[in-house]
């Protein structure tokens, strides 16, 4: 190897150890039989445990889980229509809603929040399921947009139109044709959506109340007390589960049509 | 009823009622949840204070003069402050990291960038408690440095701005490499030839063709972190203890515990406005790139 590839490739694991060291440490600790010491005492279970223990805990993680699945899910059915409606059809200020897709994703997720909380606080809406549901869907759907769209922009217009010139209606064609070769980008959609919505502080801090607690803000008031072995345990499951979520994301994407 | 140009001849009869579910539903979404709001945020910030209810209907300039104050505008260009640093610092290691990317052999391009997208997704939260962690003054960095012998008593890392621009960099350096990579893999090689064919030197080469077809990344990159960098206010509160105030905690604040509304929606107007010059830069960069390329 010439000096100078040593140098790019240190270089590149320079980067890529300052991205996982600090996970890699979290995750090595969350197992570590020591309470306040960083010295290696050997392996425990016990971190784990004890988040099993704990019902509030519990009962936030359901309630995570819970809006995820249904943000996705909605945002998911949006988002793979808008999709579809971008590339399929001309429709009045389509250039608008295309820019307002980009702009929303772009938006910081603390303007985001406070609009929201605005929005809700101005129709007198509780703060609490609901309006944490309907905050999710908004923050998923351009990214559902954005990854279906880049799976149709590679589609074969003739399949369409041999679908039609069959006698297809619209909504068959869509049912039959472009919903099965866009199932892996949906797919993806839903599971990308799931994760940016289990994940997510900034929005939800603003738009939910003290009935309906999640797990980030759970684990941003934990953290907010100082280091412990068990918020470890808690972080890395929370790693675990959206590192999962991504690899299945990014081999479906990976697919070809 | 207007017809696409290679349509073919369907009756538009029967396609009307998916198209207009599909249309409808993402046009009421978008007015409903992020135009509205967004509209409401502006009137709020021209609205008083108000005393029982959130705000008070009466036409007010205050909010926007009270950020002209010294006290919030220290606040705002500290913020501003740690994230241009922030910022400038992503784009210092990422674009040479972008770049060496593009050079992988292709076989190992996709896991290596794999390994950049799995940040990406991953809560910033508990990356920045990882963060913390390390920066423990009983933590990682600290046991390094004294077994290394370049420090005699720990130091104290935390609840300092540095800690709070580390803590950025590493929740947000995957936003900035990754548009980077996206420009940089759209690069034609045959342009570098052709300069360095024509007797270009490394620095002509960079500065007259990679940075500016690159140029609509390094302004996506720099949106991308550097809207994040005002707002992230559990990264100061982890990080910086209760010395460092960024933007984001400010407006926390004013809807949370000082119950000033109108305040805390001048300052996201703010930061909305500093978002519609990122996307004019955005718009005019690649305009330019792209009337530079190549057909």
């Amino acid at each position: 190897m010439s000096p100078r590839n040593a140098a790019r490739i240190a270089y590149l694991i320079l980067i890529y150890g300052f991205l996982y060291l600090p996970i890699l440490v979290l995750i090595v600790y969350s197992f570590n039989d020591a309470k306040y010491s960083l010295e290696w005492r050997g392996m425990t279970w016990a971190w784990y445990r004890n988040l099993f223990d704990d019902p509030d805990l519990l009962r936030a993680a359901l309630n995570s889980v819970l809006i995820a699945a249904l943000s996705a899910t909605v945002a998911t059915g949006i988002g793979a229509l808008a999709a579809v409606a971008l590339y399929r059809y001309e429709f009045f200020g389509k250039p608008l809603l295309q820019s307002l897709i980009f702009v929303l994703m772009m938006t910081p997720d603390i303007v985001m929040g406070i609009a929201l909380l605005i929005l809700f606080a101005s129709l007198s809406l509780p703060l609490g399921f609901w309006t944490l549901l309907l905050a999710h869907i908004t923050f998923n759907i351009p990214f559902v947009v954005v990854t279906v769209s880049s799976r149709i922009s590679g589609f074969d217009r003739h399949l369409l139109e041999a679908a039609q010139d069959l006698g297809a209606t619209e909504f068959q064609t869509v049912r039959r044709i472009v919903l099965p070769l866009l199932m892996p980008a949906v797919a993806a959609g839903w599971l990308l959506s799931f994760t940016l919505s289990m994940d997510d502080v900034m929005v939800s801090f603003f738009v939910t109340g003290p009935t309906f607690e999640i797990l980030p803000l759970r684990i941003y008031s934990m953290v907010r007390l100082g280091v412990t072995p068990e918020i470890n345990a808690l972080c890395t499951i929370m790693l675990g589960v959206t590192l999962i979520l991504i690899l299945i994301a990014q081999l479906l994407l990976r697919e070809k049509t | 009823m207007r017809r696409k140009a290679q349509g073919h001849p369907v009756p538009m009869r029967i396609r009307e009622p998916f198209k207009l579910l599909a249309v409808g539903a993402i046009y009421f979404w978008l007015t409903a949840f992020a135009l509205l709001p967004n509209l409401l945020v502006v009137i709020a910030s021209v609205l008083e204070r108000g005393s029982d209810e959130f705000v008070a209907f009466a036409f007010t300039l205050d909010s926007y003069r009270r950020l002209l104050d010294p006290l919030y505008l220290g606040v705002l260009l500290d913020s501003l402050g740690l994230a241009a640093a922030t910022t400038a610092l992503c784009l210092l290691l990422g674009y040479p990291f972008a770049y060496l990317l593009t050079r992988m052999p292709v076989r190992w391009r996709p896991v290596l960038l794999l390994l950049v997208i799995i940040p990406f997704w991953t809560s910033s939260l508990v990356r920045t408690y990882a963060m913390v962690i390390l920066l423990q003054t009983n933590g990682w960095l600290n046991q390094i440095l004294l077994g290394l012998g370049l420090i005699a008593e720990p130091l104290e890392l935390l609840y300092t701005e540095p800690a709070v621009i580390a803590g950025m960099l590493y929740a947000l350096l995957p936003f900035m490499i990754l548009p980077l990579y996206a420009a940089l893999e759209k690069l034609d090689r045959r342009l570098i030839e052709a300069a360095r064919d024509l007797g270009a030197g490394w620095i002509t080469i960079f500065r007259r063709i990679i940075l500016p077809l690159t140029l609509p990344g390094v302004v996506a990159g720099c949106m991308l972190t550097f809207l994040p960098g005002l707002g992230m206010f559990y990264v100061a509160d982890l990080l910086g203890g209760a010395k460092t105030m960024l933007v984001g905690n400010l407006i926390r604040d004013q809807f949370l515990s000082a119950r000033d509304w109108p305040f805390g929606a001048a300052a996201s107007v703010l930061l909305t406005g500093l978002m519609g010059l990122l996307l004019w830069a955005y718009y005019l960069s690649s305009r330019r790139a792209g009337r530079g390329a190549l057909p």
